[in-house]
């Protein structure tokens, strides 16, 4: 057992660190490091200007999508040096976040299912940041529930073999400045719901499709509806066969938890800091026995998914497949940070409600978290579907009871739509 | 990075769980539970004769000189059997505070019979209730002589040979404890059995009248010997744990696969499926902290005592927590007598006591962050 690089990964570590050191945008690296969670990372300059020439510098040295292959702009890294880049990427890893879709998701999606000049038109400025890429999934009537999907692709009535798309996407993250979708729909209602859908991509400045920014719960707006009116998509960027689409979203679905799941923040180690500052009567609140029994709680969780990350990272490094105990991350993390936040707030007593950056501890972190950590329970798959997930898929148990899964989806009672009997 | 057991770790690791497995079934802990024994003797030779007992002794003492890596493996099966044996008391404890300050001729004296399974060792330390601090230590050593009580000695009945937490100076600090060895079958030494939670391990309070007592380590340095000793137990011991967790969700789980209500097996309704999924949650986070823990205990990185707090919290959360709620999904039959649920129910609750209790452990854990390791868990 040890934590040491082979002498492979320490020559690549070395390697990353100097080009870092020597290209890395030095003057973002401070507001990097305070940004709060939920926030924007960078806000003296534009921030997806900033993302997108640090990732071309990165592209342009080959250090960008470093798993994917060469030819789709990526390097070819194995995914132990991938993990080796994050560390070591550090603070500058926050200016990716309006790429976290596109090199996530979107990115996998096409390359599993995309024809060859697809691919190789596709990937390379999705890996350079020349172009974002969004994920039309979530429905106004089906989020955790995916499949119960209503926007509606029709063929054009022209011959043209074109599809004609209606409909609206909601919860769909960086929409505003993306320049492709991917997009699932139904195209056939008459069968089961999970057999009547299509996948396809599409450019966002498509007509007929019309981006609205949400006003979340925080205040903040980083979520969208997107709505689609009669807008045309050639039946070439459809990904997999008519009738394909929950089979081509599961690829997408897998490598989303894996992404957001892995490496995230509890927000530990600030609470921490806060509580050797804070005080209790008049001593610091890390010295109040209830205090500690609290913040352990928080730091085992914290460092039982630092030491599960690292036993994955066990498991790429000797090039087999992480287990099952990768899936807990986000799970853990989202509901760690919002009781975390709401201690936090606790110990600054009443004064605890005030959310001011120029009044409030750390620069008002807590409150900004706080506020943030509903929608980390249910982005991504949310905490009920995690649990279900691990309950089947890890520990056998059988899957729920469904009513509507052998019949036609236009006969599926809904919200608005009773069954008859 | 390498954060695993490698593969022939592994492997002794099976034959361990095979060898329980056969040996050590929920009748033979039954029998402990029910019956006049203290420990399973027959099961604890079987142990000594694989190797489990002598694993982290050198072969110079009569060990097996493999290392502390395997001996978290094979806590991690003895937890999860929940095996009626001293082996926490005589190896994690006794063995190891011999190997940490024992002289030369006192390693040689005992290690061997500690490996050999020949005699059984304890740590004596608590007097009385709460939290034990140096000023409650009373048992007093003068001339090579113990007198007071220890209130309660885990596998007190059955050991040969304790260490001894003692006065030897006044005052409330930590330099006025110093330990001692003390052959419990010698003059001067009386038992009293205790009745508790778990009877598949024994208690006992040990009365000292005037018993022949041998220092161990230097005078005054007792209570930081046994702080020492304590993390390195605690790591070993938070393995166990993880074994019994593991064990309470696989036989929660079984039993929801095959218990039927309204007419579908009961692992199908989300209640208890999310019920399942938080204890594999609780279970993979203290296995992974326990995984740390076994890396600072192998290499003594100066994280140590960091490690051995954060794999003890994380573990006693995750056994209790698995421990109770497989009584939950096994609703009324769970609480039968019949049913082995209050196994590992009672054996949850009393290894969340045993070397200090869960608030004493996340009290030290942040005072050891706080002294500068924050890092170390960030």
């Amino acid at each position: 057992m040890d934590f040491d690089d082979t002498p492979q990964e320490a020559a690549f570590r070395a390697e990353a660190r100097a080009w870092i050191a020597a290209n890395a945008p030095k003057h973002l690296e401070d507001e990097l490091k305070r940004a709060s969670f939920g926030s924007s990372a960078v806000e003296s300059e534009d921030p997806l200007a900033a993302a997108k020439a640090w990732q071309k510098k990165k592209a342009e040295a080959g250090w960008a999508c470093l798993h994917w292959p060469k030819e789709y702009g990526g390097a070819a890294r194995s995914p132990i040096e991938r993990v080796i880049w994050g560390q070591e990427e550090g603070a500058y890893g926050a200016l990716s976040g309006p790429f976290i879709i596109g090199h996530g998701m979107c990115g996998p999606t096409v390359m599993a299912w995309a024809s060859e000049e697809h691919k190789r038109r596709l990937l390379p400025p999705l890996a350079s940041g020349e172009e974002i890429w969004c994920q039309l999934f979530s429905e106004p009537a089906g989020g955790s529930d995916l499949a119960g999907l209503r926007t509606r692709a029709v063929r054009a009535d022209d011959g043209s073999g074109d599809w004609i798309v209606s409909g609206q996407k909601i919860w769909t993250s960086g929409a505003q400045h993306s320049d492709w979708g991917l997009l699932i729909t139904r195209t056939d209602p008459d069968v089961p719901k999970h057999k009547g859908l299509t996948m396809f991509f599409l450019r966002m400045d498509s007509p007929g499709v019309e981006v609205r920014p949400i006003k979340q719960a925080n205040g903040a707006s980083g979520f969208n509806e997107v709505y689609f009116t009669d807008v045309r998509i050639p039946d070439d960027q459809r990904l997999g066969a008519v009738g394909q689409g929950w089979e081509v979203s599961l690829t997408t679905l897998m490598n989303e938890r894996l992404s957001i799941g892995s490496g995230m923040s509890t927000g530990f180690p600030e609470l921490f800091r806060f509580c050797m500052e804070a005080e209790i009567d008049g001593a610091p609140a890390v010295d109040d026995a209830a205090v500690r029994s609290r913040l352990a709680q928080f730091a085992v969780r914290q460092s039982g998914l630092k030491y599960t990350g690292m036993r994955a990272i066990t498991a790429l490094s000797k090039g087999e497949t992480p287990g099952p105990e990768n899936s807990i991350g986000k799970l853990v993390a989202g509901a760690t940070m919002q009781d975390l936040a709401a201690f936090a707030l606790d110990l600054q007593g009443e004064s605890g409600v005030v959310w001011d950056p120029e009044e409030s501890p750390q620069n008002g972190r807590f409150q900004a978290m706080l506020m943030r950590s509903p929608a980390t329970r249910i982005e991504g798959g949310s905490d009920e579907i995690l649990r279900n997930i691990i309950a089947e898929r890890v520990l056998g148990l059988p899957g729920d009871i469904r009513v509507d899964k052998t019949v036609p989806f236009k006969d599926i009672p809904t919200s608005g739509r009773a069954a008859t009997k | 990075m390498n954060l695993d057991f490698s593969d022939d770790q592994k492997q002794l690791q099976a034959q361990v769980r095979r060898f329980l497995g056969e040996r050590c079934t929920p009748a033979t802990v039954r029998a402990i539970l029910e019956g006049p024994e203290p420990f399973d003797r027959a099961l604890y030779a079987g142990l000594a004769e694989m190797g489990v007992l002598g694993a982290a002794i050198p072969e110079a003492y009569g060990g097996v000189g493999l290392s502390h890596l395997e001996l978290c493996l094979f806590a991690e099966e003895l937890g999860r059997v929940i095996a009626p044996v001293p082996v926490a008391s005589s190896i994690y404890l006794a063995a190891e505070f011999l190997l940490q300050a024992g002289s030369e001729a006192q390693k040689k004296a005992w290690l061997p019979k500690l490996a050999s399974g020949e005699a059984v060792g304890t740590f004596g330390l608590v007097e009385g209730q709460g939290r034990m601090t140096p000023a409650k230590v009373q048992v007093t050593a003068r001339d090579g002589r113990l007198t007071g009580t220890k209130t309660l000695v885990a596998d007190g009945i059955a050991a040969d040979l304790a260490v001894v937490a003692a006065r030897t100076g006044a005052g409330s600090g930590p330099e006025a404890v110093s330990l001692f060895l003390v052959d419990l079958n010698g003059p001067g030494v009386s038992r009293k059995p205790l009745e508790t939670i778990d009877p598949t391990r024994s208690y006992a309070a040990i009365s000292f009248d005037g018993a022949p007592a041998e220092a161990l380590g230097g005078t005054g340095d007792g209570w930081h010997i046994a702080s020492q000793v304590l993390d390195r137990a605690a790591i070993l011991m938070a393995f166990e744990q993880v074994g019994g967790a593991d064990h309470a969700l696989e036989m929660a789980r079984d039993y929801a696969l095959e218990r039927m209500a309204f007419g579908r097996p009961i692992g199908s309704f989300q209640a208890i499926k999310h019920m399942l999924a938080d204890m594999y949650v609780a279970a993979t986070l203290a296995r992974s902290n326990c995984f740390y823990g076994a890396w600072a205990l192998a290499t003594g990185a100066a994280e140590l005592p960091v490690a051995a707090a954060t794999a003890r919290v994380s573990a006693t959360t995750a056994f209790q927590q698995c421990a109770k709620n497989n009584i939950q999904v096994h609703g009324g039959m769970g609480f039968t007598w019949a049913f082995d649920c209050h196994l590992y129910y009672r054996r949850s609750n009393a290894l969340a006591l045993a070397l200090g209790s869960l608030s004493t452990w996340e009290s030290q854990l942040i005072e050891r962050m706080r002294a500068g390791n924050v890092e170390a868990a960030a």
